[in-house]
């Protein structure tokens, strides 16, 4: 089985939000991996791997598209544990969800995987639409939000759990199609694929890169290629106009004491 | 030409009130457009939604059809995209549900549209205002295709108001539906009487500071009393104290009640990012320094064990002087 996992790099979401010039400053970014897409690497080495023998059947390849530097995102998937990545170059700003669909297309056209896998959303962006997207142009099932996947023993269909606002709605879907994860993939039972015995707990999270696999992910395959190879140019549909700081809220007060705390609230802010 | 395309949920009872959002929206994109607000109902037993939704637009297409019966966006999808082509619609849109954030991106790729998600304001005809970076940010965005394709954050638009007239309801055929090899399972609901959180006036939440679902079960009293939503930080969610569904967060529900307790929550970046916009914030916490009292109107520094049988009293005795 191979299983495709397109991945996206991010300014670390723990560091705070800078604007110069109506745009998010960039300039002293440290990038990470995406981290729903971290959980879709995780995700897609528990559908082939063997957690308790230790072995693993089957190709795990990491795509991403995006300058030179975004090489390290992909080494640290393959550190983690994937088989071979392919970066397609081209600037972060000149792409939008039109060309990140109509690359990745091209890119399973030739690579004909299994399984797409990736993260529901980037945390810059928060747009959530290219796994959709990418579903709806390629004609293939679509598992959105899902919390947990089941591969049938015949690996012909995925069960998915997907977050939905009314509880979990359990979906199946035939191979080939898309899966997009949210946080919960990552819980101890959350995958489960009739190789893993399914009483094995994972550790909650993505793995971390062993020593060993940092090593071994330095000699691993990363092919370079251009937006060009794939008869794509980097004319967005979707342009940035501005980026402002959200309106700071208003000083709140402390009171001392609940009784206090309720007459505010209906005399005061009339909420009660 | 410019007409307005709004994708609403419906129960058996008629709309839901999230798509009521989306129609606000919709109202104003009809304006910039020079068109109108034509409502599509995808589903089965639309008839009550259907005549809940002629009081808020001219027009109403419904395709109601025993195959719909289960959403699935591989069915939907091709049926927005047709009626939107048929209904020449230059924007189609839905309200950021669960069920919108997953249609409108699938739908939106078989129009060539590009999509505007999760907006937050109108900036014009087709500039929009949407969060960013967690809510950290507020990104204005152009999109230069002939149909744009919006979701609309629900806490961010008024629900519409009747426009007093009667619309037209017409029918549409399905067409061939095609699941692509989906098929709809089960849902596992989390029933409750109480309001749905993205609705909800006032919210309840906690954090890991409660400690156990027990205790949980004292918030609840208090929701009860003041017909709330019960909310919860990630972290309690995560730690399984209360379920998933309840948490409130970058990862969980965006709320904006009109008056909002956060009890025993820190105030986590990612949590601050789902309540933020509501109107009134309370803060209780035993830590001062809890970053949640940055967001707060109003704090108080002690226990919830302290907290929450106080509140109950004096909500009481507010309630029984009226």
């Amino acid at each position: 089985m191979k299983i495709l996992v397109p991945i996206k790099r991010v300014p670390d979401p723990e560091l705070k939000t800078k604007i110069k010039d109506g745009a998010i400053d960039l300039s002293g970014a440290s990038w990470v991996v995406n981290p729903f897409d971290e959980y879709a690497v995780e995700t897609a080495l528990r559908l082939l791997e063997n957690a308790e023998a230790g072995s693993k059947d089957g190709e795990v390849v990491v795509v991403t598209i995006g300058p030179a530097d975004a090489a390290q995102q992909l080494r640290s998937a393959l550190a983690m544990g994937a088989d071979r990545a392919i970066r397609v170059d081209a600037e972060d700003k000149t792409l939008d969800s039109r060309a990140v669909v109509a690359v990745l297309e091209k890119i399973i056209a030739e690579e004909k995987p299994d399984l797409v896998v990736m993260g529901k959303q980037a945390v810059d962006g928060d747009a959530n639409q290219v796994p959709q997207m990418l579903a709806g142009k390629l004609d293939l099932p679509q598992a959105t939000f899902a919390a947990s996947v089941e591969l049938a023993a015949d690996k012909k269909s995925v069960t998915v759990g997907r977050e939905v606002d009314a509880g979990v709605e359990y979906k199946k879907i035939a191979v080939p199609g898309v899966i997009s994860v949210d946080l919960r993939i990552v819980g101890p039972n959350a995958v489960k694929n009739h190789v893993t015995p399914d009483s094995y707990a994972y550790a909650e999270g993505p793995r971390y890169a062993s020593l060993k696999g940092i090593m071994a992910a330095k000699k691993k395959p990363l092919a370079e290629k251009k937006l060009a190879d794939y008869g794509v140019e980097a004319s967005p549909n979707i342009k940035e106009v501005k980026v402002d700081l959200p309106p700071p809220r208003a000083a709140g007060q402390i009171v001392a004491d609940i009784p206090t705390l309720v007459k505010k609230l209906v005399e005061e802010a009339k909420a009660l | 030409m410019g007409n307005v395309l709004a994708f609403s949920e419906f129960s058996d009872a008629g709309l839901r009130s999230s798509a009521l959002s989306n129609l606000s929206f919709a109202r104003e994109a009809a304006k910039a457009h020079g068109g109108d607000v034509i409502v599509l109902l995808v589903g089965k037993g639309a008839a009550a939604a259907a005549a809940d939704a002629a009081k808020y637009a001219k027009k109403v297409v419904v395709v109601d059809d025993a195959a719909l019966e289960h959403y699935l966006a591989e069915t939907y999808a091709p049926i927005v995209a047709r009626i939107a082509k048929e209904q020449g619609a230059s924007v189609v849109s839905a309200t950021a549900t669960s069920i919108g954030k997953d249609l409108i991106p699938r739908a939106a790729v078989l129009l060539d549209a590009g999509q505007a998600s999760d907006i937050a304001k109108v900036a014009g005809a087709n500039q929009f205002v949407r969060p960013i970076l967690a809510g950290n940010a507020l990104q204005t965005i152009e999109v230069s295709t002939p149909v744009i394709a919006v979701t609309v954050r629900q806490s961010e638009f008024p629900a519409a108001e009747p426009t007093g007239g009667a619309g037209e309801v017409v029918n549409a055929a399905a067409g061939a539906v095609d699941a692509k090899g989906a098929e709809f399972v089960k849902l596992e609901s989390s029933k409750s009487d109480r309001p749905d959180l993205g609705d909800a006036k006032i919210v309840v939440s906690g954090g890991r500071g409660m400690k156990s679902g027990e205790n949980f079960k004292e918030l609840e009293k208090l929701a009860d009393l003041l017909g709330a939503a019960m909310g919860a930080s990630r972290a309690a969610t995560d730690a399984g104290l209360v379920p998933a569904d309840w948490q409130v967060g970058q990862t969980g529900k965006i709320v904006a009640p009109n008056l909002y307790f956060a009890v025993a929550i820190s105030g986590a970046i990612q949590h601050l990012a789902g309540m933020k916009g509501s109107k009134t914030i309370v803060a209780i916490n035993k830590d001062p320094e809890a970053p949640i009292f940055q967001v707060a109107d109003y704090g108080v520094v002690t226990t919830w064990e302290k907290a929450v049988p106080e509140l109950l009293e004096e909500i009481k005795k507010v309630k029984a002087s009226r």
